[in-house]
């Protein structure tokens, strides 16, 4: 009797503590949400957060494919770019025939005309899923896309639509002419979803669609469809990806071929991925990544996509839990007390790894500048560097040898140590 | 009172292989039927075929009088009869807790509803951890179910098996790999969660068989050979030929 109460006393007290800290995360990321462009007040940064609330409700759509059902999708722009030409289109709608409809409900639009065409694809696509879900849907990827130069009077050809939010009905009598504003809409619109995804993850759809990833097989043995489950989840992320591409037609006022193409599906893949796709804000810390790196290395480097390839094959080879599964490892460690061993190991490691990634960065620019006939010098962490110069190629060669060579050495001294951490902490009941 | 299970003149071929020829098999409400048979003589796959994995190739299998032969797995679930695997199939990277609630799911009424919180269903909740406690996995709860030991696999594999509430419950050697006290074990859990329904159980161990079974089919390449009470079949000379007589030696 007395284990019975334990047992129960226990994990329910240990609930409300995890309740507490949930909506304590959830809190924290609000205020962040609000307080950011009063910290970070420029137009630049305005702009910068706007992109990058956009992105991860685009991400975290994705992820109700990739990680949360096991759906790899290859045209997942097409919801996005079709809820962005949707929005732009009800816009306009609006503004003609002055409907009383404020600008704040137009993602809403976006994101019907994203689930739209969810449903109306979604059932031949899901049919099965893994190589052949895929493919399909990168083939209608690429339907949608060249239709969308072909069909001018929806998608106005190379031009796209171009629309004006400022035009329309006003709420609480904001314009939405300054970025401030959009910024805010857009974090309300970020802070809906979001909560509306997470919580879907809650229901019981949600819970047999990670059944569906794990074994599709099995599913249909507890009375489910595995079909009817991946095609619901499959609208749901159409949906609110057509919300995040109705954000997009608000933030910039146009929508066009670009918004549905392979290459934003080949973004939003890559964000989630990155970010890792087990955990619900892996998405959300890959959107943030992915668009900062996106915002900062275009301005400086001219093969910025080349290091996004490199990030991506390091991240999928390294570490393919994503920066969410690194963090996530370290939980148990954190419970046990014994994280602390493994962090002077990590911060011997850094240094040869630094070096190491300093010597692949110095190579990239001096080939990228030999081939590209420039000869502007490289700045790494405010040092000069000449590309013509041999002292250049010889640091490059020293850096990435010496820097892979010590990096291993210093990295297998991170696994013993991790191991070891790793098994007081199963001794201590931290780790199945 | 008709079967729980028919099974009437079932053919099946993968290509030109004939691996189960004209079976026939009838289950009474409330049996306890075990099938049994050398290495490879077709019991998974009567099991598929039953449960509605694969399709036969001829003949028709019904359940409690209803033609099922035909139907989709998950309908032939929804209409009360479940299966476990010979090889362990469950929810590698999912908890035991959330197996079992995935298998409770469909059977409490909530199908593919996304406007409920499952966590704040009840009769879930209830259910789950009745469940979890009678497969004595509830200290491992939250492990995810791929890293629990074998024995612990196959003990969930019969919980999501038992959790929907089937009435026709169908286990494909649930005690292969288990030490003998595992064994043990095993089949006293199955003897009590299967109380009141009708169960088909494929085993290789003789003595679990003639503990648990109230009749028996021996099925020898595709066919069944012989079937009825384990005192029929141990004196059954065709059986004693061609797998007791094996056994024995
Ligand atoms: N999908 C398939 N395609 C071709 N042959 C198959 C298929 N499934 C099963 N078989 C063959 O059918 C025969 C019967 O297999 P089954 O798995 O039903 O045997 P079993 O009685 O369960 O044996 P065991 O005791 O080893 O589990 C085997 O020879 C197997 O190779
Ligand atoms: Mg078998």
């Amino acid at each position: 009797m007395t284990t019975a109460t334990t047992s129960v006393s226990g994990p329910a007290a240990n609930a409300a503590g995890e309740n507490l800290r949930f909506y304590g995360v959830w809190l924290a990321g609000m205020v962040v949400l609000i307080v950011l462009p009063l910290v970070f007040s420029s137009g630049g940064s305005l702009t910068s957060f706007s992109l990058i609330g956009i992105a991860i409700v685009f991400a975290l759509s994705y992820n109700i494919l990739l990680g949360q059902t096991g759906l790899l999708s290859f045209g997942h722009a097409v919801h996005y770019g079709l809820g962005g030409f949707t929005a732009c289109h009800v816009m306009n709608a609006i503004v003609s025939h002055g409907w009383p409809i404020p600008l704040p409900f137009i993602p809403l639009f976006g994101g019907l005309g994203g689930l739209g065409f969810a449903i109306l694809v979604g059932w031949l696509m899901t049919k099965r899923a893994g190589t052949v879900f895929a493919m399909i849907s990168l083939g209608i990827g690429e339907l949608v896309a060249s239709s969308s130069l072909i069909l001018r009077s929806v998608f106005g050809g190379e031009a796209g639509i171009t629309t004006d939010r400022t035009a329309l009905p006003r709420m609480f009598g904001w314009t939405f002419g300054p970025q401030i504003q959009v910024y805010y809409l857009i974090a309300f619109w970020l802070v809906v979803s979001a909560i509306a995804m997470y919580a879907l993850t809650r229901t019981p759809l949600g819970r047999i669609s990670n059944a569906v990833r794990d074994n599709p097989e099995r599913v249909q043995f507890i009375g489910y469809d595995p079909h009817v489950v991946r095609y619901l989840a499959y609208c749901f992320a159409g949906f609110f990806a057509g919300i995040a591409g109705g954000l997009a037609a608000i933030s910039f006022e146009i929508a066009n071929s670009a918004y549905l193409g392979a290459i934003q599906s080949g973004l939003v893949l890559f964000a989630t991925f990155i970010g890792g796709t087990a955990y619900f804000f892996g998405p959300i810390l890959g959107a943030i990544l992915v668009t900062y790196l996106q915002l900062g290395l275009t301005s400086v480097t001219s093969v910025w996509q080349l290091y996004f390839g490199i990030i991506f094959i390091g991240i999928v080879m390294f570490s393919p839990g994503g920066i969410a599964g690194l963090v996530m490892m370290h939980r148990p460690l954190l419970r046990a007390g014994t994280l602390w061993t493994v962090i002077p190991s990590y911060l011997v490691a850094i240094v040869p790894t630094v070096a190491l990634g300093c010597g692949v960065i110095l190579v990239i620019e001096t080939i990228a500048r030999h081939s590209g006939g420039e000869a502007n010098a490289i700045n790494l962490f405010g040092i000069a560097f000449n590309p013509k110069s041999p002292a250049t190629w010889i640091a490059a060669a020293v850096l990435v040898a010496g820097g892979s060579v010590i990096a291993r050495l210093t990295w297998r001294r991170v696994g013993e140590a991790w191991d070891r951490a790793a098994t007081v902490a199963r001794d201590r009941g931290y780790l199945a | 009172m008709t079967a729980a299970i028919e099974v009437r003149a079932v053919e099946k071929r993968f290509g030109n292989v004939g691996i189960i020829r004209d079976l026939n098999l009838s289950i009474a409400q409330g049996e306890r039927h075990a099938i049994i048979g050398p290495n490879g003589a077709g019991k998974s796959t009567t099991f598929n075929l039953i449960s509605g994995h694969i399709k036969p190739t001829s003949g028709e299998v019904r359940l409690n009088g209803d033609v099922i032969s035909g139907l989709q797995p998950f309908e032939i679930n929804r209409r009360g009869l479940s299966r476990s695997f010979q090889v362990t199939n469950v929810f590698a990277r999912m908890t035991v807790w959330e197996n079992v609630r995935c298998a409770v799911l469909w059977a409490t009424g909530h199908r593919y509803a996304f406007w409920k919180n499952v966590d704040s269903l009840p009769e879930v909740r209830e259910r789950t951890a009745r469940i979890l406690e009678d497969i004595h996995l509830t200290h491992r709860r939250d492990v995810p179910a791929g890293l629990l030991t074998y024995a612990e696999q196959r003990e969930l594999e019969i919980g999501i098996t038992i959790a929907g509430g089937a009435t026709v419950v169908m286990l494909d050697e649930p005690t292969a790999g288990m030490s003998h006290a595992e064994t043990e074990r095993a089949v006293s859990l199955i003897r009590r969660l299967t109380e009141g329904r009708t169960l088909v159980i494929v085993e290789h161990d003789m003595s679990v068989v003639f503990g648990l079974a109230d009749r028996i089919s021996v099925l020898v390449y595709g066919h069944i050979i012989a079937s009825g009470t384990p005192e029929e079949i141990r004196r059954d000379p065709k059986v004693r030929e061609a797998y007791l007589g094996e056994e024995a030696h």
